[in-house]
């Protein structure tokens, strides 16, 4: 699936089937579930998918609704890795022992940040050292926004939240963002990816690759949230291409070990452009050292991931 | 002479589970069920069970990863014990509700804490009110019998629930015991290949695990409910099918010296058969003892209950765990007295809490609490042999 020369996705070829029909109960501008339909579009018909409860679980299916077009599951919060790897090992042995026919099928993970990050990090963790065959994508809103905002492990520092509020004595969240990247670099799986859907045929044609690729996939899923961030619900895209382009949420993916920056920016933009229109970091406009901090956090880790891109 | 084999219990049930051809077996390890997975890894190994065998890490997947295996239709096992048993709970409940036929063994061990590895029904007592189906066995050949009879039950499409075997940990786990294995093709014609009809599939797309608000969440429980007591007669029929077959012949409710007995132990596992050596000596000396013991605990089979302890005047209930600070004494007499209540002439309920974390309970034991229950000297509720 490598590709030497690099090719753009043509918009042409994007599928032009929903399967995840309208009429779901999402906020409006919902980042996550613009991202959730180009991720069906890009993996089609032939999936099977376990979902961890979340905003995602909630707003497809309320019996006796469902807005699934294609073969769905949930089950609890923490457990999505282990049921995915459930239904890999199922169609591996049936298809084996020629009690389903034999057929490609993707089998897919979903969950929030909180899902993936924290209750559910040692199924994740463990479903992908074991091997399974599946994607697991983390549709990553950056806090528990389902129950009402508050906060995860993948909260950024500085962000308000109901569980890390902005007061005089704690300028919101406390701590640095987990690295789900590095931690799923960690279990040497095949196929490592940040999305937005801002960048539509970035996400499609890395999805794609995840479909293709045999073995575990980790996609990560930069998911603005209009109330839980404090933005107009017709500022989503933008702030998703802000996240992007101030160098906070880099687009790049970890293939077989090789890094590539996939959507290279040539110079990145300060992290205020990106900080300023959220209110969730409304508090700390004024905190210089606290902004100098993220800057300089977010630089280096840029600069990082353009080395480690080039050595390889 | 019949073909038995001196062998492990643990071993013996890994066998049944080869035989049933199981598709998917996730477990995690925990004393004491740990031979059972040891050995079914093996099979694997050894390509003498083809299936896939999925170490997972923690019992909370081990259970996930069965109903994943299970919602795309592969026959799905796992077992476990205890603690693993607790980690695991948020998805026990699950699985009656997803309608998904799993068979898990659960090898009872006490629940911390203290830490005990040994055996009492705790654990079990911890998910009476998950909606699985759940047996008991006494020896290790009900041990192996009931993989074969609880997929049976499970997969039937008027029951498609789960279903838990208890086997006493240590006592049946680790003993050694003639066991009288059936071949395959027999096992082959009383169980058929698992033909689910509703399944994950691309071709055919369904949604499983739908959430449900007030307005329906109630009649969705009482459907579940009315599932478990409906299985009721596809239980007796998966017995008596097996009994065809091999000429063992359960039922809900098995019964030993009842006849014409006044006083009448109730018990559930394998300590059924240390009551029922005693019950024998009692009846040598010319005292009016029975047994009646529970095989199958949900759904609980009243009717046959009932018509078993016939008019007696007492019975001991026997409880292997604790229901701390409850009013009705251990979780089996509380129901047992709940269920009396409201019957006249109702015979009088002893209860003894016995065998916590793996103390003895012993033919002399039986004897102490049937002569402290017929001279009076027993209240309604205590616990055996302990001190302090």
């Amino acid at each position: 699936m490598e590709t030497k020369k690099k090719k753009v996705f043509p918009v042409r070829k994007l599928d032009a089937e929903e399967y995840f029909a309208p009429g779901h109960r999402a906020c409006e501008g919902c980042g996550e579930v613009l991202a959730l339909r180009l991720i069906h579009k890009a993996l089609g018909p032939n999936v099977i998918v376990a979902s961890a409860t979340g905003c995602m679980e909630i707003i497809s299916s309320p019996f006796p609704y469902t807005s699934w077009e294609v073969p769905w599951i949930h089950v609890a919060f923490e457990n999505t890795a282990a049921v995915a790897g459930g239904i890999e090992a199922g169609l591996k042995v049936l298809q084996r022992k020629a009690k389903r026919e034999k057929k490609k099928i993707v089998v897919v993970a979903m969950a929030g940040d909180g899902g993936t990050a924290d209750i559910g990090l040692q199924a994740l963790s463990g479903a992908m050292e074991r091997g399974h065959d599946f994607i697991f994508i983390c549709y990553d809103n950056e806090a528990y926004m389902n129950t009402g905002v508050q906060r995860s492990s993948l909260t950024p520092l500085g962000a308000s939240t109901t569980t890390s509020p902005a007061g005089a004595c704690q300028h919101g969240q406390t701590v640095w963002k987990k690295n789900m990247m590095a931690i799923a670099a960690a279990h040497y799986i095949p196929y490592i990816a940040t999305v937005s859907p801002s960048y539509p045929m970035d996400l499609v044609e890395k999805v794609t690759k995840a479909a293709n690729i045999k073995g575990p996939a980790y996609i990560h899923a930069l998911s603005v949230c209009p109330p839980g961030w404090g933005i107009s619900s017709s500022e989503t895209v933008k702030l998703g291409r802000l996240a992007v382009e101030t160098g906070v949420f880099p687009l790049y993916e970890i293939e077989k070990g090789k890094y590539r920056v996939t959507v290279n920016v040539e110079k990145l933009k300060p992290v205020e452009a990106y900080l300023q229109p959220q209110a969730r970091f409304r508090h700390i406009q004024s905190d210089l050292d606290l902004i100098a901090r993220i800057s300089y956090r977010v630089q280096t880790y840029w600069e990082r991931l353009k080395a480690k891109a080039a050595r390889a | 002479m019949r073909n038995h084999q001196g062998m492990e219990v643990s071993f013996a049930a890994a066998e049944a589970v080869r035989l049933c051809n199981v598709d998917v077996v996730a477990a995690y390890p925990i004393t004491p069920q740990t031979h059972i997975v040891e050995r079914l890894s093996k099979y694997v190994a050894d390509g003498k069970m083809d299936a896939e065998f999925v170490p997972v890490e923690s019992e909370h997947s081990a259970l996930s990863l069965c109903i994943g295996s299970s919602a795309v239709g592969a026959r799905s096992f796992t077992c476990t014990s205890s603690q693993g048993l607790a980690l695991m709970n948020e998805i026990v409940y699950l699985v009656p509700a997803l309608r998904l036929p799993i068979v898990m063994i659960l090898a009872n061990r006490s629940l911390s804490g203290p830490l005990s590895i040994w055996n009492d029904h705790s654990d079990v007592m911890s998910v009476r009110d998950t909606g699985w189906i759940q047996l008991f066995a006494e020896n290790g050949q009900e041990v192996f019998d009931h993989v074969m009879i609880a997929y049976k039950i499970a997969e039937n499409e008027n029951v498609l629930l789960p279903v838990i075997i208890n086997m006493d940990g240590f006592i049946l786990s680790h003993m050694f015991e003639p066991i009288e294995l059936t071949g395959q093709e027999a096992v082959n014609t009383y169980l058929p290949s698992y033909r689910p009809r509703f399944i994950l599939h691309p071709d055919r797309p369904v949604t499983m695990g739908a959430y449900t608000m007030p307005t329906l969440f109630t009649e969705a429980k009482k459907a579940q409910e009315e599932a478990l007591l409906a299985s009721y007669p596809y239980i007796l029929q998966a017995w008596k099918d097996w009994g065809t077959l091999c000429g063992r012949v359960y039922h809900p409710v098995e019964t030993y010296y009842t006849e014409g007995a006044e006083t009448l132990f109730v018990t559930m596992g394998s300590i059924g058969e240390t009551a029922g050596e005693a019950v024998r000596l009692l009846r040598e000396q010319g005292q009016k003892a029975g047994l009646v013991k529970l095989r199958l605990w949900r759904p609980f089979p009243l009717e046959d209950f009932l018509r078993e302890i016939g008019s007696a005047q007492r019975l001991i209930v026997i409880d292997r765990a604790l229901s701390p600070g409850g009013p009705g004494g251990g979780p089996v007499a509380g129901e047992i007295r709940a269920a009396l209540y409201n019957r006249e002439n109702r015979p009088q309920v002893f209860n003894f809490i016995a065998g916590l974390g793996g103390r003895e309970v012993t033919v002399g034991s039986f004897q102490e609490m049937f002569v402290s229950s017929v001279s009076g000297k027993a209240s309604g509720y205590q616990i055996f042999g302990v001190r302090g």
